[in-house]
């Protein structure tokens, strides 16, 4: 719901934003491709930091093959509703056939849902008007915080949060809108590579972890 | 047009990438510094989007009626809300800040 409202008013159309939520189907992915486009920045850079954000579902991938063993087409399918939702439901099971149940269950149901709300949500802030007026550039903010807050278990995990957003703020000034959150991730990746003697998981940096249980994928 | 391009192009990269992880060897995704640099990259972005939309206004920074909605919002989370009432709050304290007058 918020998404399909937010999406729209960030510029995109209807159309764009559910094509979003069917074909990209990652809520920090897309939440980043039409946060980065809301500030003005340019497609590529919203392209480059979705495709970021998307990277830790390389890593849930991995564990669930290994948890479902899908085979065949099964494996594609799999692929494509690898989100936090069906990860962490699935990873919350422990017989083998309820683990498998739960992924398939989680990853389709919510992408039914999620489809459908995001396209009500479209058509709402369509209806909207000028979406400063409701606020909407608030709730984006929200939204982000809101995705961040249930990562920040350690202070190691809140330190980098506060590094990634003072680095952010200091280079909107200086270069284009967008590549501020580029620049945001090349530093978290050097505090992920640089810092990773000091223990090779820290509290929040594993990646199977629920991060927020209402709506988004 | 571009604009289409580019979101065919983030689907497509994020498809593949979660298809990555059910297709290549388990130890190359098992190395723990990758795991970890997976975890650290979602942290910052988030962070980086978080501060990004509540003070860049275009290529300036601005101190504007958002960093209600982001105080507001974290209120919210402190008293553990869901999602999309964290989201709504953020509206509300934006609008209810301009409704009394603030940029």
């Amino acid at each position: 719901m918020s998404f399909g409202a937010l999406s729209v008013a960030s510029g995109l159309t209807v159309l764009q934003t559910c094509v979003l939520s069917i074909l990209l189907f990652s809520g920090g992915s897309q939440f980043a491709f039409i946060g980065v486009i809301a500030g003005g920045g340019n497609p590529i850079a919203a392209a480059g930091a979705a495709a970021l954000l998307g990277i830790r579902n390389a890593v849930y991938g991995m564990q669930l093959n290994a948890l479902i063993q899908p085979r065949g087409w099964r494996r594609f399918a799999a692929a494509h509703v690898t989100i936090d939702e069906s990860l962490a439901t699935s990873t919350g099971q422990t017989e083998p056939l309820e683990q498998k149940r739960g992924f398939w269950v989680a990853g389709l149901g919510i992408f039914v849902l999620w489809n459908i709300f995001t396209l009500a949500g479209a058509l709402a802030g369509n209806a909207v008007g000028d979406p400063k007026n409701w606020g909407l550039d608030g709730a984006a903010v929200a939204a982000f915080l809101a995705l961040l807050w249930p990562r920040l278990k350690s202070r190691e995990a809140g330190a980098i949060a506060v590094v990634c957003a003072l680095a952010t703020v200091i280079a909107i000034p200086f270069v284009p809108p967008g590549i501020p959150i580029l620049l945001a991730a090349v530093v978290a990746a050097a505090i992920g590579w640089f810092g990773y003697r000091r223990g090779p998981d820290g509290e929040g940096m594993e990646p199977d972890i629920d991060p927020y249980r209402e709506e988004a994928p | 047009m571009t604009l289409w391009f580019w979101i065919i192009v983030a689907a497509v990269v994020a498809f593949f990438t979660k298809l990555l992880g059910y297709l290549i060897p388990r130890r190359l995704l098992k190395n723990p510094r990758v795991v970890r640099i997976a975890g650290t990259l979602t942290i910052g972005l988030l962070a980086a989007l978080t501060a990004a939309n509540t003070f860049a206004s275009g290529q300036h920074l601005a101190a504007d009626s958002r960093i209600g909605a982001l105080v507001a919002a974290a209120i919210a989370l402190l008293f553990r809300a869901p999602f999309l009432v964290v989201v709504v709050v953020g509206a509300l304290a934006a609008a209810g800040l301009r409704l009394l007058g603030f940029p």
